[in-house]
């Protein structure tokens, strides 16, 4: 970041587009009586839209709109590094993302091919005044990196050559494709999906044919089977003892002994047989 | 009432104090940049980090925490804040190493060492060393007006000054302009301040980066005698503290006085000092064949003696002006009555405001902090932002309170805070107080109203209608017990002391207007001017005018008689406020060359004219001032108005005129004789009327 200061050189006034001050009064609208100068940003960023900068007669023109104090307006556009003080290229100002996933993935490389083909310094228009560039911090499409947002879209999976042709088709006025520069749909995997790829999950075929589905069903009709015993044996409280009783026990009887690390909580931890381990080393 | 632990110490506190507040409330000081008590809190210098438990477990800053935000610990115990800890010690060390970081180390060329909120507190908590190697930022100092100068490179971004503007002034120029290491400090692009009040941002600044511009390298704190006194350049009667290098005034500060000026003065009080030294009178002159001569004491007074001897009582004057002191206006008077003349007056506007009408007819009764009480205010005749900067802020801080309504008869001003302009002349005062139109049934339904009665409205023919109808305005019936809302807005320092020891024409004696005319048709002999320019001094005829004042002036360009006098920081002099409340400046410095002080010219100027009045020193005079009028003994206090008088007054009635009412002060910065000496005072003028102009197109 840098001291954010107004261009040297300004228009001699600013006038909103009358579709833009439709838009700016139902704005206004949004906010209490008095509150109006909440407005402030929505309609710098409208006029940075319209115009491609925010201009000081356009400062004076907002604090006069909202009845606010110049300086209050100005206070807000020097803050955000969102609003460009001075005039930018007149078909794209490119906004090169340097933070760290991109830098890992060559955003130096793109910044050094603006400089080259756009201005050697950020916030300069190009010698034909259509572009401009700056270099940003992250904008959020870390996943593409490296990127470039010209507002209000994005341009993700660049190389020098795609920048290129970018700039290009910008500088040509061919249509530019927004999103990822290289085959690939959006944020999804490059080169097609690696994991899930079976494609009977997809067709429908599987449904109702797993091995745990069918587990699943059994365990059901089981409990269900036990409540109906339970039940019936509330019904007829005949047999003192249950007639499975004996056979869980011993079946538990039988598993205590398969588990080789469970301890037998009546010896002391001492005794040697609780740890066989520690007695053969002494 | 909430409780809390500050350093072992258990306070009782309201749970809305801030934890700062708390701390001051047990003794224990806390250092703070940004913090100051009658501007919002900003929170952003982090000085002011405490330890406290039963809140956040990291440095809380103290001035953005409120008491009531703490927890009581796990068996009721009250919050804990330790404000000496040792967490604090190094939080603060830290806080201060950053502050450090941008700041240069330029303390020996800055007009802040040695009162430096940084420097001081860079001996408690700053390190010896820097571990910042790269280089410090470096920022264009600013142009914002004549008066505050700029050294941006020392700023620490308290934002104080912006709150200031904001919020005191009531001018939105200041700003904090980009973000981070790269704010700045500046008005919208390097524009000049408009603001009466913005030499306070001197005072408030807590380093060096606004100074005062006229001050700069004058002088370093530490070697200026400082002596506390009394402001006269309006009716406010600031509390200030003047700062002199041997006889020489340095500058002019505020003192804190929470009834009057709380701790802000205007700029004409802060930078007129320069106006002290320049255009001074020096020596006697006695005017011999058209031209002023230097002359001695002896001389001057024997000229004056030949002619009041020459002349019969009645055509002998007295007219005073408005930086004179009780003292010398009470010598004055015994002088003119002992001469067996009825013709004296202080009313040089012409204000209609008699003493006979009791004291509650002429003063500020509701007093400045009574404002604060007010539920709807009425302005009639008067711009108080340019005849009472200081009382201006205190109605803008009653406004910014919420509920009230602020109504304006008179010229359309911008008083920096929204007010209902409701018309221009008597006319309209005149439905108000029978209660029409939505401002006159606020006003008929308001509980405590102040209606602001300016000069402007009272120097004119109906001026007595015009009080009279705002007396009739506050003392309708429904008023809050004891509340007496009419309030005249002086613009002279001298006037309510004036009308105090009734320096009014006495029975069948000529005023300010039968004086001027008679002196202009040779009726009047001899018209002795106490210090007063602002009468029409060129159709004074061929009388004999003697001038007692300080500086060279209207008065002094007409006068055959020169006796020079004291300026306000050169006597002892007692001044009374617009709100009727006796405060006593005190002498700062010596006058130059052969001037004394206005009551020893005028005991001196007795003895010669066989009529030696009795008293030989302040001290006597103020024996015999307090034995005529007691309530001048009671220094710092305000002797009520008795409320039966206004009821009087409203009774009197009166018929209204059909003028708008003008304004008396439009030019804010040239209003009397020192001003009109100050080189600043003049570039002010002049930077003010551009901006006029400008607003104006």
């Amino acid at each position: 970041m840098s001291v954010r200061r107004l261009a040297s050189e300004q228009p001699e006034s600013f006038t909103l587009s009358p579709e833009n001050l439709a838009w700016a009064e139902k704005q206004l609208l949004k906010f209490p009586e008095g509150k109006q100068a909440s407005a402030v940003i929505p309609l710098l960023w409208r006029i940075q839209e319209q115009e491609g900068w925010v201009s000081e007669p356009a400062i004076r023109w907002v604090g006069e709109y909202l009845d606010m104090a110049y300086i209050r307006v100005l206070e807000v556009a020097t803050f955000y590094t969102m609003f460009l003080l001075a005039p930018v290229g007149k078909k794209a100002h490119i906004q090169v993302c340097g933070t760290t996933p991109c830098m890992l993935r060559g955003a130096n490389k793109l910044i050094d091919r603006c400089r080259e083909r756009i201005h050697p310094e950020p916030f300069h228009v190009s010698a034909d005044g259509s572009l401009s560039w700056e270099e940003v911090e992250c904008l959020g499409a870390c996943v593409n990196a490296p990127m470039l947002q010209i507002v209000p879209d994005t341009y993700e999976d660049l190389t020098v050559e795609t920048l290129d042709k970018l700039i290009d088709d910008i500088e040509a006025g061919r249509p530019i494709k927004p999103g990822p520069q290289i085959e690939r749909h959006h944020s999804a995997p490059v080169g097609g999906f690696r994991a899930l790829t079976t494609p009977e999950l997809y067709d429908g075929s599987m449904v109702g044919q797993g091995a745990g589905l069918a587990a699943a069903r059994e365990a059901i009709a089981a409990r269900a089977a036990a409540a109906e015993e339970a039940a019936r044996v509330a019904a007829n409280p005949a047999p003192a003892e249950p007639p499975v009783a004996p056979a869980v026990k011993a079946q538990g009887e039988a598993d205590k002994e398969k588990v080789p690390n469970q301890v037998n909580q009546t010896v002391p931890a001492s005794d040697p047989a609780v740890r066989p381990d520690a007695a053969k080393k002494e | 009432m909430a409780k809390i632990i500050v350093d072992g110490i258990e306070v009782d506190v309201p749970p809305d104090y801030t934890l700062l507040q708390a701390a001051e409330a047990a003794g224990a000081e806390v250092p703070r940049f940004c913090f100051h008590e009658r501007l919002s809190i900003a929170g952003n210098c982090r000085m002011c980090l405490v330890e406290v438990k039963g809140g956040p477990p990291k440095p809380t800053a103290s001035c953005a925490m409120n008491v009531r935000d703490l927890r009581p610990g796990p068996n009721g115990e009250p919050p804990v804040m330790l404000t000496k800890s040792p967490m604090v010690k190094k939080a603060r060390e830290g806080v201060m190493e950053f502050l450090l970081i941008n700041h240069p180390l330029d303390c020996p060329i800055c007009d802040q060492g040695g009162e430096c909120d940084l420097q001081d507190q860079a001996m408690a908590y700053g390190v010896d060393k820097n571990r910042f190697a790269e280089n410090k930022r470096a920022v264009e100092d600013k142009h914002i007006g004549p008066l505050v100068k700029t050294s941006m490179n020392r700023c620490i971004h308290c934002t104080r000054c912006v709150r200031f503007t904001t919020e005191v002034a009531g001018i939105s120029e200041l700003g904090l302009i980009g973000r981070g290491e790269d704010a700045e400090i500046t008005t919208y692009l390097e524009k000049a301040l408009s603001s009466e009040l913005q030499g306070n941002v001197i005072d408030l600044c807590p380093v060096g980066a606004l100074t005062s511009k006229p001050y700069a390298f004058q002088a370093r704190p530490w070697e200026l005698t400082k002596t506390e006194s009394i402001d006269v350049m309006d009716a406010v009667g600031s509390n200030i503290r003047v700062d002199t290098r041997g006889r020489e005034v340095m500058r002019v500060l505020p003192r804190l006085n929470e009834a009057v000026n709380e701790e802000w003065i205007s700029d004409k009080t802060r930078f007129i000092w320069d106006g002290l030294r320049t255009q001074r009178l020096d020596r006697p002159y006695l005017r011999v064949d058209g031209r002023l001569k230097a002359v001695s004491w002896a001389e001057a007074f024997a000229a004056i003696a030949d002619r009041v001897n020459a002349t019969s009582a009645s055509k002998i004057g007295a007219i005073s002006g408005d930086l004179a002191a009780v003292e010398e206006l009470f010598a004055l008077k015994a002088l003119i009555a002992s001469l067996g003349s009825a013709n004296l007056d202080s009313r040089q506007d012409g204000a209609k405001l008699d003493p006979a009408l009791g004291r509650a007819s002429y003063v500020f009764n509701p007093t400045i902090a009574g404002i604060e009480q007010a539920d709807a205010i009425l302005i009639v005749g008067a711009n108080p932002r340019k005849e009472a900067s200081v009382l201006n802020a205190r109605i803008r801080k009653r406004w910014r309170a919420g509920n009230v309504r602020i109504g304006v008869i008179g010229e359309h001003v911008d008083l920096t805070y929204p007010h209902d302009y409701l018309g221009a002349g008597p006319e309209t005062l005149g439905e108000i107080a029978a209660g029409k139109g939505s401002f006159g049934e606020i006003l008929a339904n308001a509980k405590r109203p102040i209606v602001i009665v300016g000069q402007g409205a009272l120097s004119r023919d109906d001026g007595k209608a015009v009080l009279a109808a705002a007396a009739a305005i506050t003392s309708a019936p429904g008023r809050d017990e004891g509340w007496n809302g009419l309030a005249v807005l002086h613009t002279a320092a001298s006037r309510v002391g004036a009308l105090d020891v009734g320096f009014v024409p006495a029975e069948g004696g000529l005023d300010v207007a039968g004086m001027v005319s008679a002196a202009g048709q040779g009726a009047l002999d001899v018209l002795f001017l106490l210090g007063a320019d602002e009468i029409d001094t060129t159709s004074l005829g061929s009388t004999f005018v003697v001038y007692i004042g300080t500086h060279g002036d209207a008065g002094a360009h007409r006068a055959d008689v020169i006796l020079p006098a004291a300026a306000y920081t050169e006597k002892s002099g007692t001044f009374v406020n617009t709100e009727g409340r006796v405060q006593i400046a005190n002498r700062a410095g010596f006058p130059p060359g052969d001037a004394r002080e206005d009551w020893a010219i005028l005991r001196a100027l007795s003895d010669v004219l066989g009529h030696k009045l009795p008293f030989d020193s302040l001290g006597e005079l103020r024996k015999a001032l307090y034995a005529a009028h007691p309530h001048f003994a009671a220094v710092d206090t305000v002797r009520a108005g008795d409320i039966a008088d206004v009821a009087a007054l409203a009774s009197a009635g009166g018929s209204l005129g059909w003028a708008a009412f003008a304004n008396p002060i439009h030019d804010f910065y040239l209003t009397n004789p020192i001003a009109r000496a100050s080189a600043i005072m003049a570039e002010c003028s002049a930077l003010a009327a551009g901006q006029l102009a400008a607003a104006a197109e």
